[in-house]
């Protein structure tokens, strides 16, 4: 049997913390991402002109189609090399790292952008005719009283899914990024206690992310109420 | 730009000279396909019985079930993967572990990755099984147990036929999820499809035709099972519910 040694935990928080702090960075940037992008999806989606919505069609199943890791490795050993000949940026100037983050924003965007897609379609029909009753434009009539109704039903599931996305940041790995889990493998490779690290980032991330449901979930209700 | 295409590199010899790149890429694929469909299995499988005592008025049963599907939504998949692969071996009675640690890594990996994805999936699966259970009306299960079946035999005849039936949209999603997750295990070696691109990459340097190839692979996987799927959703459909007949 394993023999717990627990000791280099302590030493190491702040190193996790920063790693968590990058984690929440990623997640921040793209559940801002994804939810703008996103919307502008759906809203290409619905459109009646052909071209935009079939173009954002083309865009969500190719992502969804797609591993995650595909695309982080996409965007982490090809893309740099093609903005820098591209944009004749000097060899060697680190993009990668930026080009990661975009790659993970610009997937989780398909998602987000499905799921506000069936918050669009969820508010009724009459809405939209009685805002084009009263005079407003299409996108007046979207922005002053569909989107505010969709965005209302649709929380818990973006929030839901941004907690999909916290867990999906782990995947950066791959690029090398030292997020919360990336630090936790250091730490446990560097003092051969990969076990007891790998336990703990579990443990970590499991209390996150059942917290936050709950918290979802609890709001879920109250909204039901309402 | 100035990249020298060069598609006829599947076709070279690889570095070691045993196999052409093209054999890698369909290792890597049929690596793919195998582990993605057996994990798939014992997913269903599992995930059947915890979503069906997701819904039993046992405490107990239920609570253990409810555990089960939050320890394996809530910890990110890399992070079961490296529990699996890294510290369950050294956790198992030290013959165990040993015996394990001498087998083929290969095996290793393959099992490692097998068990991962077909527990993180399976706890998905018992909630599609929950949610398509409590779905039916209430009165089907009063009226089976008013019948003077038992509850096992209520589940057995009335319940589950209906919702195996029910569920089929939704699974399609988890089936297609569970091919797309298979990449994550290209992080402890495991020689599949994501894992012969990047090697592909390093070993031809041709980074753009790897790439894309082994992206084409998985839209291809996708598309098969979403008309295979669509064939069986066809073929299942409850009359009378949205989407029926």
């Amino acid at each position: 049997m394993h023999e717990f040694d627990w000791s280099s935990i302590p030493g190491a928080l702040p190193f996790l913390w920063d790693g968590m702090v990058i984690s929440l960075q990623i997640t921040a940037t793209a559940v801002l991402v994804g939810i703008v992008w996103g919307t502008l999806l759906a809203l290409m989606r619905l459109s009646s002109i052909t071209p935009l919505s079939w173009l954002a069609a083309a865009y969500v199943n190719l992502f969804r189609a797609v591993p995650l890791v595909m695309v982080l490795l996409w965007f982490f050993l090809i893309v740099p090399s093609l903005l820098e000949s591209l944009l004749g940026l000097p060899r060697g100037s680190d993009v990668r790292l930026a080009s990661a983050i975009t790659g993970f924003a610009l997937f989780e965007a398909a998602y987000y952008s499905e799921i506000i897609r069936a918050g669009i379609q969820s508010v009724p029909k009459g809405q939209m005719a009685a805002a084009s009753a009263l005079g407003m434009t299409y996108g007046q009539s979207m922005r002053l009283v569909v989107l505010p109704q969709a965005f209302r039903n649709m929380v818990p599931l973006l929030l839901t899914q941004g907690i999909i996305l916290f867990q999906d940041t782990s995947l950066v790995y791959v690029s090398a990024l030292a997020d919360f889990f990336g630090a936790a493998y250091k730490v446990g490779d560097r003092d051969g206690r990969l076990v007891e690290l790998l336990l703990f980032a579990g443990a970590v991330y499991f209390v996150i992310c059942f917290t936050a449901s709950r918290i979802v979930r609890h709001y879920q209700n109250k909204l039901k109420v309402a | 730009m100035a990249y020298n295409w060069n598609w006829g590199v599947f076709l070279q010899p690889t570095a070691t000279g045993d196999d052409t790149y093209l054999g890698w890429m369909f290792y890597g694929f049929k690596m793919t396909i195998t582990l993605s469909l057996s994990a798939w299995l014992i997913a269903l499988a599992i995930g059947a019985v915890v979503g069906v005592l997701r819904t039993v008025p046992n405490r107990w049963l239920s609570g253990f079930a409810t555990a089960y599907v939050e320890v394996f939504r809530n910890i990110p998949l890399l992070v079961q993967l490296f529990l699996w692969y890294f510290v369950l071996p050294e956790l198992l009675p030290v013959a165990w572990g040993d015996a394990l640690k001498q087998t083929n890594p290969i095996v290793q990996q393959f099992l490692a990755s097998m068990v991962c994805l077909a527990l993180f999936t399976s706890a998905r699966v018992a909630e599609q099984v929950r949610s398509g259970i409590n779905s039916l009306p209430p009165g089907q299960k009063n009226a089976g147990l008013a019948m003077g079946f038992t509850l096992p035999q209520t589940y057995r005849f009335v319940l589950l036929p209906m919702a195996v039936r029910l569920i089929v949209p939704p699974l399609t999603s988890e089936f297609l999820n569970i091919f797309k997750n298979s990449a994550v295990c290209s992080t402890i070696g495991l020689l599949e499809l994501a894992a012969e691109g990047r090697q592909l990459v390093d070993y031809t340097a041709q980074p753009y035709e790897s790439f894309i190839a082994v992206t084409l692979a998985y839209l291809l996987i996708n598309v098969v099972v979403m008309f295979g799927m669509r064939w069986v959703e066809a073929h299942v459909r409850v009359p009378g519910y949205i989407g029926g007949k």
